[in-house]
């Protein structure tokens, strides 16, 4: 173990410090744990693993396989309850899945008997939000996502890539306070993919979301956030935290550049310590 | 020029290669011309009947165990103008449409509540479990002193036989629906309700319509018991009338109509299945 105990338990944007004195973060994670019981036998999944991430920031999660990053996604969107520890959401402690923490899977999930407008409009439609609003702001995700012309396709006459940008569009349409992202390129081959996370840069400067991303990709993390966690596996915790010094205006191009190539290698190293 | 031979012969050993052989008519799933389809078809079509006509036509056996297909055909048409046969067709369509629509309405709830909810699968999977086991037949004699022998009867034969098929196959399409599905939705903001009546249920739409086309088959095959108990007109009614008086002919054309009548239910629910669902992949032909 590179680490004690105690010195991952803190990670902190320093930028954020003075801001957070006043608010609280968009979202804290405190001291979350998992643990499954096997056959008697107990399994700690997650450790003790605590962070947070300021309003407005991009934060990337990586690790290896296994190591239980989707397993802590899951429980920030509610959807697994943890062993130990809470979720805060601007300071108050979330309890179950609702539509403040939006959520981006790797899968596709788009509703088959919904048409990609439908599809984006489904969020606003459960929280039952006037028929306008709902119009207007379905319009103007849909050509944010650059889909207008397939308003009315049902999801199977879309390319996976297209399918992914309606998800994106639908968990954005429902403006959740941070958005999380379980590996939402992970099934796309590798220029379509590079594509997104272009794509993914540009909408989060329009729309300058909270978010939280978890993928195995070290260049997709780095190119796309300003700071990554890297996870450590058995039991999963947070090892390093790894800031990314980078212009908030990246092109793919920046993937060449030797600040990139020096923030990979210490983010890799990190990666490596941990097998 | 040495490497390339040397690897050439490490490559090449003594057996060798084999490779898949091409193959039109055994092909798995690799495509087949519609032109074959088509003769396969008409030869599983012909044969039978070519059969039936050599041996019946033929003499070879005695026109009360086979008759031939002229003898089926004038028998019908006998029944069909002078025996008032349309009733028949008319009433058993009713039967089974009642015992069905009954059927499909508790079987379809019962298989959503049982592939939703961990709770309703144990409140119903032992009575599932274990009833579908015992033959509907046996229950005849019960229903009969329970309900009667009037056309409340007949239905509830029906849907006895056919009930509990609707709720284990829906059930079982609702486990196909991923959970990530599901989960988008609590993302969402939705709650148990919104889950199950926007996701669940329209995502088991078009196995619900698979589910209903293959076990309508079930209702005709009930509704021949339901018309043995004391009915006075029907399909079955026919049928077991005309074993009575060894009238062969009718009988046969009485079975040939409950296939030409299930062939058009089945092609009416398929084609409502593409009509209600085009956004589903349709896969299943």
């Amino acid at each position: 173990m590179p680490q004690p105990d105690s010195a991952p338990l803190s990670f902190m944007p320093s930028a954020s410090e003075p801001l957070s004195a006043v608010h609280p973060p968009k979202l804290a994670v405190q001291a979350v744990g998992k643990t499954y019981v096997t056959r008697g036998k107990p399994l700690v999944v997650l450790d003790e693993i605590s962070f947070e991430l300021a309003a407005r920031e991009f934060v990337c999660l990586v690790g290896a396989s296994g190591c239980g990053k989707s397993t802590l996604l899951n429980i920030v969107a509610g959807l697994v309850p943890p062993t130990t520890g809470e979720v805060q959401v601007d300071g108050m402690a979330v309890l179950g899945p609702g539509a403040d923490r939006g959520m981006v899977f790797q899968g596709y999930t788009l509703y088959p008997w919904l048409t990609v407008a439908q599809n984006i409009a489904f969020g606003m439609q459960l929280r039952k939000l006037p028929k306008a609003e709902q119009r207007d702001r379905t319009a103007y995700y849909l050509n944010v996502v650059g889909l207008t012309a397939f308003a009315q396709a049902y999801p199977k006459q879309l390319s996976g890539g297209m399918k992914q940008r309606v998800a994106i569009a639908r968990a954005l349409a429902n403006e959740p306070e941070v958005l999380l992202m379980d590996e939402p390129f992970g099934a796309l081959d590798a220029q379509t993919k590079e594509q997104m996370q272009q794509f993914l840069l540009n909408l989060w400067a329009q729309t300058h979301t909270t978010v939280l991303m978890i993928t195995h990709d070290v260049e997709e993390a780095i190119f796309l956030s300003q700071r990554v966690y890297v996870m450590g596996s058995h039991p999963g915790r947070l090892t390093h935290q790894v800031s990314v010094p980078l212009p908030a205006a990246r092109d793919l191009d920046i993937k060449l550049s030797p600040d990139f190539i020096a923030v990979k290698r210490e983010v890799l190293h990190a990666l490596r310590q941990e097998h | 020029m040495i490497q390339p031979s040397l690897s050439q012969s490490a490559i090449a050993p003594s057996t060798p290669r084999r490779y898949l052989k091409p193959s039109v008519f055994w092909s798995i799933r690799q495509g087949f011309p519609r032109w074959l389809s088509l003769l396969l078809i008409g030869v599983s079509l012909a044969i039978p009947l070519v059969l039936w006509s050599v041996v019946s036509y033929g003499g070879w056996v005695p026109p009360l165990f086979l008759p031939t297909p002229t003898r089926v055909l004038q028998a019908g048409w006998q029944m069909l103008t002078r025996e008032n046969l349309l009733w028949d067709v008319w009433v058993s369509c009713g039967r089974v449409a009642g015992g069905f629509a009954l059927a499909a309405i508790v079987g379809v709830a019962m298989g959503i509540a049982m592939g939703t909810f961990h709770s309703m699968e144990s409140v119903f999977a032992p009575i599932v479990g274990t009833v579908r086991y015992m033959p509907v037949m046996s229950f005849v004699p019960l229903i009969v002193i329970w309900v009667g022998i009037g056309e409340d009867a007949k239905v509830l034969i029906i849907f006895l036989g056919v009930v509990l098929y609707n709720a284990v196959m829906v059930a079982d399409a609702v486990k196909f629906i991923p959970n990530d599905m599901i989960n988008v939705a609590y993302t969402l903001g939705g709650d148990r309700r919104d889950v199950l009546f926007r996701v669940i249920l329209p995502a088991t739409f078009p196995s619900i319509l698979d589910t209903l086309r293959v076990n309508v088959s079930g209702a005709w095959n009930y509704l021949v018991i339901a018309e043995l108990v004391a009915a006075k007109s029907g399909l079955g009614f026919k049928i077991i009338q005309s074993q009575r008086y060894l009238q062969t002919d009718k009988v046969l054309f009485c079975i040939a109509l409950i296939g030409l009548i299930g062939l058009l239910i089945d092609y009416g629910l398929k084609a409502l299945s593409r009509a209600l669902t085009p956004w589903a992949d349709q896969t299943r032909q």
